[in-house]
């Protein structure tokens, strides 16, 4: 039942989350921009428009966006949103995430080069970069947590309500890794078409109609859960037993803190310039360097 | 009488039946894989051969599994390697088969020599070659000696299981052999070292020092990284394969590692675990590669070559061998709910639960590892993205691939079987996980009634239970029941059927096979990225036909192979040169001759006085 609120949850709410960074980042930019509620506008056109699907392409094709679908929404039972345990804690833990994610993005870079374009191939070819180099990070993050509070269960670190030097550092290392697996700058960037630096993008070039609007959402999703991860490490508190009030306040709580992440994110998203693919590497490693720092501070106990 | 031989010839304890169910598991899918891919390839009597030559190729490998013999152990380890060299060199029309069996006999033999020398300091103490009498002597054996013999068992089975340096071999010779014997060698063969280790060096020496477990770690990790980045680079498909497995047999090595080490720190439960997981990973790497060397002979049958560069599209020529080939690669890039993907995740688990229980600086170490793995099985995931991606989608880039037919039933059940077992590997895994504990618990000597070994609740010691949890038929039920809203979803708002129309071209008039992505271009990230250790040259070369027209261009890239040049290449023309040397005294005059025998006579006659 709890995953089903869950999931429900993250399905409405995941596009806004994506709006709001846009209408941030154009208010940044000094541009009025457009509606929050614009990626819903968009998927509701997407819905209602025709499909084209390659000749050239397979089952694989058609079947990809499906599993990049439910790896999202599966990776999104596992965060604890109301209560201090995950709603999926007995089908799996932290390191259950890293596995459930690559499932969707295997299939995807499948996809990219099942229709045979040039574009297709190279999008995979870059995500599958990207994302490798992002494992060892991501993992090493997810050390540093699990040596702080025992356990690499996702319940053990939101139920805490301290804040530690490692859990802060462990954050921003997960914001690198977030960076890169939610395709922004500086490693990649959603709003470009261009050859040259496309990577997410090129992947899904060919998908249009509805199975593009299953991708999208897919991506909002993924999205979505790595903010609350973040959000759960640098502050976490989970739903009081209390009143209605002390419900609200914790509900308004959650909503500044995700805000935050999204201006931040935005933030950087004006400020730093795109790099070069190869740069993407020092990137991700400085990430994984940040993750090393997290387990030294967890080993000092501070 | 016969009981008795049983007795002091065999030994079939959990870890030795173990190994031959891994055993059986390959081979017999392999067998009846074998039937049709034989036929036609080879005469008649040649197909005799090879199946005889396998039959005794499986019956050396169970045997080597179960003897309670050191000498006996020798015996069929080297029927077994020579079996298999003889495999390595059927093709014999190939140049390349000869070559890859002279690299191949050298070095097992090598390895061979490492593991006899190992085995006469072992006799000198236990003055007998029975396992359990020398297990008992080798609790008053000097720990200096315990060094020497658990390196040079380190060094001989390593060499036999491909760790990176001494996976020079394996990445020649699996290659060459007709495909199922590749399944069987890379599946099951290798894996009789790994067992060489469990035995020899846990069971029967104990392990001794804390630096040994460290010493496999991080060749374990060294070996996980170059066998991918590799196998990355390659793209011969069998060879991509076989340095897949030098990779796995790191990720094996990693969990009998982390045993090694909790032994030393007396964490017997851990150990336990983490050898488990080893396990796991053994049987699971036997399964999935087998079939991946398979589904790559059946590829090899259709279009008659290896080299993926010239096939694609095949998905629609041969969609079971896809299939097949898809769970294989799922399977081996770690992804849920298949097999893989739990081993993987209790090899990190044994990490992270290990991390907690040790001090200080071992906690770095052993994230370090971990997330090392990780990178493995990004690396790995990207590299089965571009096998199967190079190799079944998108459209024929030669006309091997253009007449590409699907394989025939025979060939289709051998790889059905092995399919089947991936996912029953993946979803049973809660099962599976309760007779890998007695196994590896037996395997190191360790009582484990007093601990449970569930996905959802692990007791790793009397009275402290930790929490970890998995179920992977549930991870299966989500994901299929998401699929499955998801479709319904699709197909709620629209109905109208998909148009199938050309892929988007920028409006260039013709988007032919000639346009897609390659397995070079896919993997020229990794190879920038990687290039400090796999130093990529490229050779041009312009044909002119005046100073102006360039009439053809050839380009090709190519990586240092840096073991084979920096070490393996001096070894080699040391070799040759001590024996270009030699030469002199042996210049073919009988009186020459007979002076040196009558020096050694004289020099034996001096010495035998001293003595």
């Amino acid at each position: 039942m709890m995953i089903i609120l869950q999931i429900i949850i993250f399905v409405v709410f995941a596009p806004l989350l994506s709006g709001l960074i846009i209408k941030i980042k154009n208010n940044l930019r000094m541009r009025k921009g457009q509606s929050v509620f614009q990626p819903y506008y968009n998927l509701a056109k997407l819905f209602s428009k025709d499909e084209v699907i390659s000749e050239t392409a397979s089952w694989i094709f058609r079947i990809a966006p499906f599993i990049v679908l439910s790896s999202a929404l599966v990776a999104a039972m596992f965060i604890p949103v109301f209560i201090f345990a995950s709603p999926a804690q007995r089908i799996g833990d932290f390191l259950v995430l890293i596995f459930i994610l690559a499932l969707g993005r295997f299939f995807l870079a499948l996809a990219g080069l099942d229709t045979g374009s040039s574009f297709g191939g190279m999008g995979s070819s870059r995500e599958m970069f990207i994302s490798s180099l992002v494992e060892p990070a991501f993992c090493m993050v997810i050390f540093a947590v699990s040596l702080q509070f025992g356990s690499t269960d996702i319940s053990a670190f939101s139920g805490m309500h301290i804040i530690t030097v490692s859990s802060v550092v462990a954050a921003l290392a997960l914001s690198l890794v977030v960076i890169a697996e939610t395709s922004r700058i500086p490693v990649d960037n959603q709003e470009t078409h261009l050859e040259l630096t496309m990577v997410h993008e090129a992947m899904i070039l060919e998908y249009s109609g509805r199975s593009l609007a299953l991708i999208e959402m897919a991506s909002y999703i993924k999205q979505m859960v790595f903010f609350f991860l973040i959000a759960q490490l640098i502050f976490p508190i989970g739903l009081p037993a209390g009143n209605l009030v002390q419900i609200s306040l914790w509900f308004l709580w959650y909503i500044v803190r995700i805000v935050v992440i999204a201006v931040a994110v935005a933030l950087l998203e004006v400020t730093v310039a795109k790099m070069r693919l190869f740069r993407v590497a020092d990137f991700l490693s400085f990430a994984f360097v940040l993750g090393v720092i997290a387990t030294v501070c967890a080993i000092l106990g501070v | 009488m016969l009981n008795s031989l049983q007795k002091q010839l065999f030994l079939f304890d959990p870890l030795s039946l173990f190994f031959i169910a891994v055993i059986f598991i390959v081979s017999i899918p392999s067998l009846i894989y074998s039937f049709s891919y034989l036929k036609g390839e080879y005469p008649v009597s040649k197909i005799i051969l090879a199946q005889i030559l396998l039959l005794i190729f499986v019956l050396s490998m169970v045997l080597v599994v179960s003897v309670n013999n050191c000498l006996i152990f020798l015996v069929f380890w080297e029927i077994m390697s020579l079996v298999s060299y003889f495999l390595v060199v059927f093709d014999t029309n190939h140049d390349r088969s000869i070559q890859a069996g002279l690299v191949y006999i050298v070095m097992t033999h090598v390895g061979t020599a490492f593991i006899v020398a190992a085995f006469m300091i072992l006799h000198n103490y236990a003055h007998s070659f029975d396992f359990l009498v020398i297990k008992n002597s080798c609790l008053a054996m000097p720990p200096q000696t315990r060094n020497i013999v658990f390196l040079l068992f380190l060094i001989g089975f390593g060499t036999k299981a491909g760790i990176v340096p001494l996976h020079i071999w394996l990445p020649y010779a699996h290659p060459q052999a007709p495909s199922h014997i590749s399944s069987i060698m890379s599946g099951v063969m290798i894996k009789t070292a790994i067992y060489g280790i469990i035995r020899f060096v846990m069971f029967i020496l104990g392990v001794n020092s804390f630096w040994w477990g460290v010493l496999v770690l991080i060749l374990a990790v060294i070996s996980c990284l170059v066998g991918v980045i590799y196998a990355l680079m390659e793209h011969d498909i069998k060879r991509l394969l076989a340095y897949h497995s030098v990779e796995n047999i790191g990720i094996i090595l990693l969990g009998v590692g982390l045993a090694m080490l909790f032994i030393n720190l007396n964490l017997p439960y851990l150990a336990v675990f983490s050898l488990l997981a080893g396990l796991y990973h053994l049987i699971n790497h036997a399964i999935f590669k087998g079939l991946l060397f398979l589904c790559a002979g059946s590829v090899y049958k259709a279009t008659g070559t290896r080299d993926i560069e010239k096939l694609g599209g095949l998905i629609k020529k041969m969609p079971q061998t896809a299939a097949y080939f898809l769970i294989g690669a799922m399977a081996i890039s770690a992804l849920p709910p298949l097999n893989g993907f739990v081993s993987e995740w209790l090899t990190l688990q044994a990490f992270f639960l290990g991390a907690s229980n040790v001090a200080g600086g071992s906690k770095l170490f052993l994230g370090i590892c971990a997330s090392m793995l990780a990178l493995t099985s990004g690396l790995a995931a990207a590299c089965f993205v571009k096998a199967f991606g190079v190799i079944f989608l998108a459209k024929p880039r030669s006309n091997y691939a253009e007449s590409a037919k699907e394989v025939p039933s025979s060939m289709r059940i051998g790889m059905l079987i092995l399919a089947v077992l991936i996912v029953i590997f993946g979803l049973a895994a809660a099962l599976i996980i309760k007779l890998l504990a007695r196994i590896s618990g037996s395997a190191l000597g360790i009582d484990i009634s007093s601990m449970s070994f569930s996905l959802n609740n692990l007791t790793l010691a009397p009275g402290i239970a930790k929490n970890i949890y998995l179920s992977t038929p549930q991870l299966a039920l989500w994901l299929i029941l998401f699929s499955a809203a998801g479709f319904a979803i699709y197909r709620m708002f629209n109905r109208t059927k998909p148009v199938v129309y050309k892929t988007w071209d920028c409006g260039y008039y013709k988007l032919d096979s000639r346009n897609e992505y390659t397995a070079t271009a896919f993997s020229k990230p990794f190879r920038i990225a990687f290039s400090f250790f796999l130093l990529p040259y490229r050779k041009t070369q312009k044909i002119r036909e005046s100073f102006y027209h360039i009439k053809s261009f050839t380009y090709e890239t190519h990586t240092t192979k840096v073991f084979k040049k920096y070490i393996y290449d001096p070894v080699l023309i040391l070799v040759f040169r001590t024996a270009k040397s030699m030469r002199k005294i042996q210049p073919g005059s009988i009186h020459l001759y007979l002076g040196y025998i009558f020096i050694t006579l004289l020099l034996l006659i001096v010495f035998m006085g001293k003595f």
